[in-house]
């Protein structure tokens, strides 16, 4: 039983950090001029559509997703609705919360918002694809002893990864090194990016160790 | 000895101080000084060779110039002349640049690029140590030899015109004088008409031999609007007039059979991207330097300007005019001045100048004879003494003209290579002093870490085991040891040292109390190795919560950060980013604490005693039995106090942008400051007094209510006298003056309400009631705080007014909500008090750079500079940030009822080890990078403002003892 969830949780994070890895190096295949560094942009919308795409059909079809009681049309585009408006929100969120730690405010507010909806896809997506649009189940799994499932644990592993990641992105942007991955906000969105791929290898193996002590209470 | 935290503390913290103190004196080179004689004269020049052992044989060549108007324009920067801003506003100058008989040259300023070292250097050709800086703010009279000195005893007549500090530095040397001060920063057109008013009436007179002139308005309107700003144009414009009327009237002047006159323009430092100076950009040490004189040959067209120091000028100028070189110049001639003179002459005068720099070496380099420069000089002598020999004999061949052209270049590169040696030299370190200083200053912190459990401990008394290794053996081998090192040490040629100049018995003294306290640190060591590896059990219970991770984290990252020069140049960034870190991570702390309660009581409670294993309730039950609407209330406050200090910090921190690499970004205290804001600027500095005021006055007596009141309103009334900003019913033909009457008036207050705050502590002492003494003292602790933010808010600048009322702001909201709610233990508050404290240091404007220390402020309420409370006031109002933390966190703790016993110990000690990681972790790393390229720029600075924040810390563990003795002597 164990194993098996295991196995299918590392499946899944195998196709979702090949995915960015197709996001990289496919855009350097088709298209022209095609840079990490110099079309940023073009290369965070890429990775972050894919994680996107990749993460909705991988949890669609192993049906990870709370199971809906009502089964009627009208449930369903509203479930859908509040996602796409909690996808907003935690865009919304962390756009500000960037701007906090001191991101201009007007001058690259589009690169800040890429970052936001990047952050926003390696998290609060995976969330709604897990645990749906219900913000009990949010406040649940984020705090302490709250997962209920080898899911949870690995919901909870990569988002701290990618947003430790991010933080630690920031860490070279004041070095007067002058290199092209110090600017705004490449080392960050890069330092995510790392970090998520970091959390889905880490999420299996860091669950196979624990397994032994890991008990979820039944749902 | 058995000692409480506090107690412990201070004394680690005293003990720190004076090995920084040892370790500082080490490491700062004392100035390079020639020991022969106080001043040179003229009959010290060396004999020209074969010429005979007459009168004449050590005569100077005959001067090159009759007058010299020398135009010091402060902060002139070097592309405000050659690039294209020269261009535009100053066309005239640049015509004869470019046309007339001119030389223009680069001179390159040695940091610290601020105007009082830099007159030092432009006049006695020496490079001031850093140590010049901070030691010499008052300047007073300069006593080394100087240019000014050389031609005042010479029978020049000097007269001066502009920044007072020449005043200062020299008495009595100038005929006639008229200083401005440079006080009002915010004032350009003032400073300079008086300098302008004067001049022509002085160059019309015919009565003087040099004319110095000092403008201070450019440096100004760099202060106030950078180097972009609208307003550099036309006073560029302005200068180029001056310089226009100068020049045509020099010309004027001159006539047939008399020599020609010079004038010389030049800047002090250049002006950084963000308008300040005192660092080592480049757009700070490149400032242009023009010689114009009919004495020197058409130009063809601009050439690009010639690289050279600014200490080559003193000696070019004092031989130009006859005078002898300064003592301790390490400077070069300027060949070029010279060219149109006999070849003899030239050599002559190199010869002269290369002597007095050989001399200077020899004094001060005991290893001279290994320099290549003295070498060389003494070759070319040697040769120069055979070009004599052939001069004498009346030889006018080619081969004559040849050979003193290679004389010439032999003396050149001796000049060049004894000139670098000699600046080379204020690089030698004293390492004996800086590795004394480096091992006391380790053992403190071994101790500190070695009584961390016991400092920490329910009971805060540390045991230190000084008696029992006083009489160990290990005790006496460590004494003779040390006794042995230093003899060696000392007998054994190397630099000058420090230690070895001291008494005998001090240094025995000092070498019984480190062996004594290693031998402590050992006996401490070995009682904890064997209490750890009994109960490994007791290592694992103690869990870390995220907080504590990330206050571990960021206090280790922090510490490391400062290895890279760009993070400290930056260091403000870490500090806003950990503090952003650490509200965030409180949020969610407050988050999990709310929302789990709805969720149901029982496992609440469980995580509670997770969190806090002593279980304190109480509160727990009182908040229970309050109506549930305020708890609510309560809720949403402890939810949103988080969110509005990462708020407030993103607004303070676009007040004041610091550092280097963004400093030069608009910010909002340049826009406050700008002239046209004034209104906006007075409505805000209403709005936060008021405030201010509002958030202090919660706990004073009503006496110290009302005067906190009249003394905000002096506040205002002093800032609308100086200038700052709007008086209502008063416009503008009121005159700015120095508002020392309104400073003063205060001042009474601040004096008034420190004095009812001490004498409620002071009361709450001889009082019976434990309840009615404690509720005392807490409004005396709350009254003295209020008197230091008086302080404060009278010495900061209008537009920092707003940092303070933030200030106090969050620390109220926090102190409200999450602070007193959420549990947080003594250490873990004075850590947060701490991030908090380090933030706004930097919020207030200030980096680690010499150049934004506010001096200023040491003039607030006083007609003159007087040291004392100068320098107390410039100290206070730069760390006001950290200072009014620490109180706060003192009010915090001793508020607290029922930990206050061991909070203040805690807290103390907390402090004192938080100061001592980055302090010793810097002083090894300055040491083992004491010849990168950065070390006088940027690593320097941060030493010594590391060491003035550990001298404000003991302060502060000072007043935290004092208040934690009352408290223990009490039954
Ligand atoms: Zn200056
Ligand atoms: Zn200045």
């Amino acid at each position: 039983m164990w194993d098996v969830e295991i196995r299918g949780m590392a499946s899944a994070h195998a196709i979702i950090a090949s995915s960015i890895f197709m996001a990289t190096v496919m855009p350097a295949v088709l298209l022209e001029n095609f840079s990490v560094y110099g079309t940023h942009m073009v290369w965070l919308y890429c990775v972050a559509g894919s994680v996107a795409v990749v993460n909705i059909a991988v949890f669609w079809l192993l049906g990870i997703s709370p199971p809906t009681k009502k089964n009627t049309l009208s449930y369903k585009i509203n479930r859908l609705s509040r996602s796409c408006l909690y996808f907003l929100l935690s865009c919304l969120f962390f756009h500000s919360v960037v701007v906090m730690y001191g991101a201009p405010l007007l001058e690259s507010a589009l690169e800040t918002f890429s970052l936001a909806v990047l952050l926003s896809t390696l998290t609060t997506l995976r969330c709604l694809c897990i645990l749906g649009p219900n913000v009990q189940a949010w406040i649940r799994v984020f705090s302490r002893d709250g997962a209920m499932s080898v899911w949870d644990t690995s919901l909870q592993i990569t988002t701290g990864c990618s947003v430790i990641g991010a933080w630690l992105g920031a860490f070279p942007i004041p070095l007067d090194w002058d290199r092209p991955w110090q600017v705004w906000p490449i080392s960050c969105t890069l330092g995510a990016t790392t970090g998520f791929l970091t959390g889905l290898v880490a999420a299996p193996v860091w669950i196979h160790w624990h397994r032994k002590q890991l008990t979820y209470k039944l749902k | 000895m058995k000692l409480s935290s506090s107690v412990f503390a201070l004394l680690c913290l005293i003990f720190e101080i004076v090995s920084i103190a040892l370790f500082l004196r080490g490491f700062f080179p004392v100035p390079v000084k020639s020991s022969f004689s106080a001043k040179s004269k003229l009959t010290d020049f060396p004999a020209e060779p074969h010429t005979g052992d007459g009168v004449n044989s050590s005569r100077a060549p005959a001067p090159l110039f009759r007058r010299v108007v020398l135009l010091l324009i402060d902060a002139l920067r070097q592309d405000f002349v050659f690039g294209s801003d020269g261009r535009r506003f100053m066309p005239y100058t640049r015509h004869v640049l470019e046309r007339g008989s001119s030389h223009s040259f680069t001179a390159k300023a040695r940091p610290p690029t601020v105007t009082m070292p830099r007159i030092k250097a432009l006049t006695t050709g020496s490079i001031p140590g850093f140590i010049d800086v901070v030691m010499n703010l008052n300047s007073p009279a300069l006593l080394e030899d100087n240019l000014i000195w050389q031609a005042k005893s010479a029978g020049k007549r000097i007269i001066f015109y502009g920044d007072d500090t020449w005043v200062r530095l020299f008495p009595k040397h100038f005929m006639e004088h008229d200083g401005t001060t440079s006080f009002f920063v915010s004032d350009y057109t003032e400073v300079d008409n008086n300098v302008t008013r004067h001049l022509d009436g002085t160059l019309k007179r015919d009565d003087w031999d040099i004319l110095i002139l000092h403008y201070l308005g450019l440096d100004h309107i760099g202060h106030i609007s950078g180097p972009h700003s609208s307003l550099i144009g036309p006073k560029l414009t302005e200068m180029d007039d001056i310089i226009k009327k100068i020049h045509s009237s020099l010309i004027s002047k001159e006539s047939e059979g008399t020599l020609p006159n010079l004038l010389v323009v030049c800047g002090d430092h250049g002006m950084s991207e963000t308008g300040s100076h005192g660092g080592s950009s480049d757009a700070e040490i490149n400032t242009p330097l023009v010689l114009i004189s009919p004495a020197f040959r058409r130009k063809a067209g601009l050439e690009e300007p010639e690289v050279l120091e600014q200490v080559d000028l003193p000696p070019t100028l004092a031989l130009a005019l006859g005078l002898p070189v300064s003592q301790n110049s390490v400077g070069r001639l300027i060949p070029a001045v010279f060219e149109d003179s006999s070849l003899r002459d030239q050599l002559r005068l190199l010869q002269i100048n290369g002597h007095q720099l050989s001399r200077l070496l020899r004094d001060s380099n005991p290893a001279f004879h290994k320099e290549d420069g003295y070498e060389q000089f003494r070759v070319a002598e040697k040769a120069h003494g055979s070009w004599m020999k052939l001069y004498m004999d009346g030889n006018t061949s080619e081969v004559l003209s040849n050979m003193g052209k290679k004389v010439l270049k032999q003396y050149l590169e001796a000049l060049k290579a004894m000139s670098s040696a000699l600046s080379r030299q204020l690089g030698n370190y004293d390492m004996y002093s800086m590795i004394m200083g480096m091992i006391l200053i380790l053992q403190v912190l071994v101790l500190l870490v070695l009584a961390m459990p016991e400092a920490l401990s329910r009971e805060a008394v540390v045991d230190v085991p000084l008696a029992s290794s006083l009489l160990s053996l290990p005790f006496c081998l460590l004494c003779v040891l040390g006794s042995a090192l230093h003899v060696l040490v000392c007998t054994s040629a190397g630099g000058p040292c420090y230690l070895c100049s001291l008494p005998w018995l001090l240094v025995f003294s000092v070498i019984l109390f480190s062996s004594a306290f290693m031998c402590a640190l050992g006996a401490m060591a070995m009682r904890r190795i064997p209490s750890s590896s009994k109960t490994p059990a007791k290592g694992c219970a103690w869990t870390l919560s995220e907080l504590d991770t990330l206050l571990l984290i960021g206090t280790v990252g922090h510490t490391l950060s400062l290895a890279s020069s760009s993070f400290i140049e930056e260091e403000h960034q870490t500090w806003y980013f950990l503090l952003n870190t650490l509200c965030l991570a409180v949020f969610q702390d407050v988050c999990r604490k709310y929302f789990r309660e709805q969720r149901g009581r029982g496992e609440e409670m469980d995580g509670k005693y997770f969190r806090d294993p002593r279980g304190e309730e109480e509160d727990e039950d009182e908040k229970r039995a309050s109506s549930g609407m305020s708890s609510r209330w309560e809720k949403w406050l402890a939810l949103v106090t988080p969110l509005m200090t990462l708020a407030c910090c993103r607004l303070l921190r676009a007040l004041n942008h610091t550092g280097v690499q963004w400093a030069h970004l608009p910010d909002f205290g340049h826009w406050l400051n700008s002239g046209d804001h004034k209104p906006f600027l007075s409505v805000l500095s209403v709005l936060s007094l008021v405030l201010i005021f509002l958030l202090v006055q919660r706990h004073c007596s009503l006496v110290s209510k009302i005067a906190l009141a009249l003394g905000m309103l002096g506040v205002y009334s002093y800032r609308a006298a100086v200038g700052n900003v709007l008086f209502p019913w008063q416009h503008s033909s009121r005159t700015v003056s120095k508002g020392t009457v309104e400073a003063r008036f205060v001042y009474v207050f601040v004096l008034g309400i420190l004095f009812t705050g001490v004498k409620d502590l002071l009361r709450s002492q001889v009082m019976s009631s434990a309840g009615d003494s404690g509720r005392l003292k807490s409004r005396g602790l709350w009254e003295v705080y209020s008197g230091v933010v008086l302080l404060v808010a009278l010495l900061f600048r209008a537009h920092n007014l707003p940092t303070l009322a933030c200030c106090l702001l969050i620390q109220t909201i926090m102190a409200q909500f999450i602070w007193k709610k959420m549990h947080y233990d003594a250490a873990q508050t004075t850590i947060m008090h701490y991030w908090f404290g380090q933030a706004f240091f930097y919020f207030q404007g200030n980096s680690n750079n010499i150049g934004t220390v506010d001096i200023s402020v040491g003039f607030v309420g006083l007609e003159s500079y007087v040291e004392a409370p100068a320098v107390f006031l410039t100290a206070l109002s730069t760390y006001a940030g950290p200072l009014l933390w620490a109180c706060h966190l003192l009010c915090h703790l001793s508020s607290e009822r029922d930990r206050a016993v061991m909070g203040l110990g805690h807290g103390s000690y907390c402090f004192a080890l938080l100061r001592s990681i980055p302090v010793v972790f810097y002083v090894v790393l300055v040491t083992s990078l004491r010849y990168h390229l950065f070390i006088w720029s940027v690593f320097s600075p941060k030493l010594l403002y590391e060491a003035m924040h550990t001298l404000i810390t003991t302060a502060v563990c000072l007043f935290f003892t004092f208040m934690d003795q009352e408290r223990s002597a009490r039954p």
